[in-house]
């Protein structure tokens, strides 16, 4: 029963899904390696859509590949999967703030499930690199047969390189809006497209 | 009844103006919910916002629930929540439903190519505001490290590593509190 797989897939990557959305990546990942909800191309592309609409990427991760899978009664059953555990700690732990206020103890709290968290994200970002940076059909197991630059070139992708490195100059240094960078990458996309570049 | 449906408001503008998910939302959170409602006071605010990034979910799920009960009840809880996922579930339908049609152009490809690019800066950007944070003493990149290699190159799943942290966070807490008043 697919609504049901969904809602509790999702249920549990909201109950371990720490550091927001992008903790939640190499969790969704590795439930998509195991049922082949998705091919790793569709997961990235969900990531990328949900950078660009608005609101939460958790909701938005869950809402797509529950629509995919099982239609609108999909979505509502992964994204009330999601949403559950959310729903149910906070409640609790509004319960217990309010009566002790122990604003510190939360946090510390923070701190320590931080560490953990910076791998998740770090995860994730190879995750996505991975797949943006070599090119498909390429691993990167192909270099070490016969290392050289050409081959290099054969498997990684410069042009996504170049913008990773330039788009995240851009958001270091400058104030500009992630959104806005992310418009202007996909206009670059296209040009580069027709340049025959990418 | 009124303060209800201006909860389901406030979070539904929320949710439909914030791009990038949770840290996105937090200036906006504070803007509508602190300064225009008032609602809520600046100190209160920062320990919502802390609580909501140390509990699983999406920060600004959990955020939109702890004031919509705070505000409205459970009702008030449940009206937040359904304000602030309405606007993203909707617009992920519409998405959904076109992307099928549009994603196998080979300019639409390039253009994802591109953008997939930006993300991974997007993701190393947060992953550097979240080493700012915390990571200060000398164990916990230890810890970030262990974890990479036991999800990446061992293969364990996230969740066990997730719980183990936990789990060892709070021993480290424990001993620091206890160090802090022996010592």
């Amino acid at each position: 029963m697919i609504y049901l797989d969904l809602f509790l897939t999702f249920l549990k990557i909201g109950l371990f899904s720490f550091g927001g959305g992008y903790g939640m990546i190499p969790l969704i990942e590795r439930e998509l390696a195991s049922n082949s909800w998705l091919t790793v191309q569709e997961f990235v592309d969900i990531i990328s859509i949900s950078e660009m609409t608005p609101g939460p990427i958790a909701i938005n991760a869950a809402t797509f590949i529950g629509y995919k899978m099982g239609g609108i009664p999909g979505a509502l059953a992964a994204t009330t999967g999601v949403v559950i555990p959310s729903l149910v700690i906070i409640l609790v732990v509004y319960y217990y703030f309010t009566r002790f206020q122990q604003s510190l103890i939360v946090k510390q709290t923070i701190c320590i499930i931080k560490p953990i968290v910076l791998a998740l994200i770090i995860q994730a970002a190879i995750f996505v690199a991975g797949n943006t940076f070599i090119v498909e059909g390429k691993e990167i197991r192909d270099l070490l047969n016969s290392f050289s630059l050409s081959s290099l070139i054969e498997v990684f992708n410069p042009v996504t390189i170049i913008i990773t490195a330039l788009s995240l100059l851009a958001l270091l240094l400058s104030r500009i809006h992630p959104i806005i960078v992310i418009l202007g990458a996909g206009v670059l996309g296209v040009i580069l497209h027709y340049a025959g570049l990418l | 009844m009124k303060k209800k449906l201006s909860l389901f408001w406030t979070f539904f503008k929320i949710g439909s103006f914030t791009f990038g998910g949770g840290f996105a939302m937090i200036p906006l959170i504070e803007r509508e919910i602190v300064e225009k409602k008032g609602w809520i006071s600046q100190n209160e605010i920062i320990d919502i916002l802390a609580i909501s990034q140390s509990f699983p979910g999406a920060i600004a799920i959990n955020s939109a629930i702890f004031i919509g009960r705070k505000i409205g009840g459970y009702s008030g809880a449940l009206l937040s929540l359904l304000g602030v996922t309405i606007p993203s579930f909707s617009v992920i339908i519409i998405v959904a439903k076109l992307f099928s049609y549009f994603i196998d152009i080979s300019v639409v490809r390039a253009a994802f190519k591109a953008i997939s690019s930006v993300v991974v800066s997007l993701l190393i950007v947060a992953a550097i505001r979240v080493g700012k944070t915390c990571i200060k003493d000398k164990i916990s990149p230890f810890i970030t490290i262990i974890a990479l290699i036991l999800i990446l190159i061992a293969g364990v799943h996230p969740i066990y590593v997730i719980i183990s942290g936990i789990i060892l966070g709070f021993v480290i807490y424990l001993f620091k509190i206890k160090r802090g008043k022996t010592g």
